[in-house]
């Protein structure tokens, strides 16, 4: 069964296909740890986690995942180079105080980096704005602006700029919307954006 | 759960300060039932002022280990034993000195928790068993395991230092030190000779109480106690301290005291290198606990080790549990640390399973 029909996650699932089984797998913010554990009972992986909400952590590590409780951002300074074959960032990287830090650092510790995070490009996020003038609150941004744990809005167009400009090299991305996959204009119709990207060799 | 203690006699222990002690009397006890590739046994160290005696009527961590507990006796098999320098069967300070046929007191050969762990292992040995699915204890007890993990990485899966730390702090060291001031000025301790008449009872019990409020916190001791009076002129607070002072008294030896604190005190992984350096190459899986209202073993220090172990990517799971009982807290029924402990060992014997030795 894949780990979409267990957690009804579309990025999940998404996230579930792209990695290689036995390999080292680094999940930032991983919650209760659904998705390390799906991972390391189906691809064997060798799963660590990092999650600040103590609660989540308890729950991980009752479900036998290896989870360290604290800030993700300073987190990812204490491991070696190289340490992972993943290094997961599912719909956290908008959360993040310094997302560029976290993505390079995410290379640094890893082969390859994974990313998913809400498309703010979306069309509904963009008449949201338009027709209300005000802070966007979408199904996607469910949020009031004050109390949005989302503190950088970016797109799918923002996300292949930088990794353009920082010479990364994108492996695959896939778009989600509505749990389907989309292939057309993504920056306007994603409501998920998946990226599997490397350092450039 | 019906328990008994049993005493093993080895021939010889050699010590970090060179000495070696002949023979040696280890006393334990076993919960539950090894299996057949022995792959299922767990050992619990205890704190400070624990003994062999952890599970059943009146064990120090009942309320963990038994049937369906978190360390489940269905599943595992637990063992514990009293430390050296001890006081409840292993040989110590209170033990006779086989040259001079009376109490060793003072004339005790100093002890460190390694030699602690050398003894334990000897134990493993004896019992047949090469390889531990676990060591686990908390405060003293989580020094013991980490000290299994750093001198004995092959021979133990996981490790769970629980409110512990790989040195004490100044503060540590502080509180320590006036337990023993205390039990050194009662004139009855004698310098250490007393086992023939009175004990320094007052020493020991005044000891207890400075032990007791460490391990309390502000909160816990709040609720407890409160400005609660006991008599009209006794605080409930009082009351309790002098009470369980001595009782402590009627089942510990003060020369016991005096060699385990220093014991704790001296402990220091990092004299034998920097913690990542000695964290290098271990695959034994860890579980490091802390507890946010525990001001003697603060979460800081808990970090110190798993940050080490992160920084040479090692197997760790690390959660600073909310509980309001300060240090006592990894003693007291806690359901999260219940659940965080069987589902680490349930992986962890899966794992090691699929694994092979």
């Amino acid at each position: 069964m894949g780990v979409r029909e267990i957690y009804g996650r579309s990025d999940y699932a998404i996230i579930g296909e792209l990695i290689e089984p036995g390999t080292r797998v680094l999940d930032l913010g991983c919650g209760e740890g659904l998705l390390l554990a799906w991972l390391k009972e189906n691809k064997q992986v060798n799963a660590r986690g990092v999650e600040l909400v103590g609660a989540s952590v308890q729950k991980a590590i009752a479900r036998g995942v290896s989870v360290y409780q604290g800030n993700l951002e300073s987190a990812l300074e204490d491991y070696p180079d190289g340490a992972f074959d993943y290094v997961i960032l599912s719909q956290t990287l908008q959360e993040t105080r310094n997302p560029l830090k976290v993505l390079q650092s995410m290379l640094r510790i890893g082969r390859h980096a994974i990313v998913a995070f809400p498309n703010f490009g979306h069309w509904s996020v963009r008449w949201a704005h338009l027709w209300t003038g005000g802070a966007p609150k979408t199904e996607l941004f469910p949020h009031e602006w004050y109390d949005s744990p989302n503190i950088h809005f970016l797109t799918v167009f923002d996300f292949e700029s930088l990794a353009h400009k920082q010479r990364w090299k994108i492996e695959r991305s896939m778009f989600l919307a509505g749990g389907r996959q989309v292939r057309m204009l993504p920056n306007v119709r994603a409501e998920v954006a998946v990226f599997l990207f490397s350092a450039s060799a | 759960m019906i328990t008994e203690v049993a005493t093993v006699t080895f021939d010889e222990l050699e010590l970090d300060c060179g000495v070696t002690l002949a023979p040696v009397d280890c006393a334990y006890e076993t919960y539950g039932t090894l299996n057949a590739a022995k792959s299922n046994a767990i050992l619990v160290t205890h704190a400070f002022s624990g003994d062999a005696h952890a599970a059943g009527e009146g064990g120090w961590w009942s309320n963990m280990i038994g049937p369906g507990k978190g360390f489940d006796t269905d599943q595992y098999f637990v063992i514990c034993a009293n430390v050296l320098g001890g006081c409840k069967g292993t040989t110590g300070p209170g033990s006779v000195n086989p040259a001079t046929g009376c109490p060793w007191g003072m004339a005790f050969p100093s002890i460190t928790v390694a030699d602690m762990v050398r003894l334990q292992k000897k134990l493993i040995d004896h019992l047949g068993i090469r390889r531990l699915l676990a060591v686990a204890g908390g405060s003293m007890g989580g020094m013991q395991a980490l000290e299994w993990a750093v001198a004995y990485p092959d021979h133990v899966l996981a490790v769970l230092p629980i409110a512990t730390t790989a040195r004490h702090s100044a503060q540590q060291i502080a509180f320590n030190e006036v337990g023993r001031q205390a039990i050194m000025a009662d004139p009855d301790w004698n310098s250490g000779n007393y086992y023939d008449r009175r004990p320094p009872a007052r020493g020991l019990a005044v000891a207890r109480m400075v032990g007791h409020i460490t391990y309390m916190s502000d909160e816990s001791m709040r609720e407890k106690f409160g400005r609660r009076l006991r008599s009209t002129d006794e605080f409930e607070v009082e009351s309790y301290l002098k009470y369980r002072g001595y009782k402590f008294v009627d089942r510990f030896d003060a020369n016991s005291y005096l060699y385990i604190t220093r014991a704790m005190d001296t402990y220091d992984l990092t004299q034998r290198g920097s913690l990542p350096s000695l964290f290098e190459n271990i695959s034994t899986r860890f579980l490091v606990i802390s507890f946010t209202s525990d001001w003697l073993y603060p979460s800081y220090q808990s970090l110190e080790i798993v940050s080490a172990l992160r920084s040479r990517n090692c197997d760790v799971a690390y959660v600073n549990l909310a509980a309001v009982y300060g240090h006592d807290s990894f003693l007291v029924e806690v359901k999260e640390q219940t659940e965080i402990v069987r589902g680490f060992l349930a992986s962890t014997f899966r794992e090691g399973a699929v694994g092979g030795s």
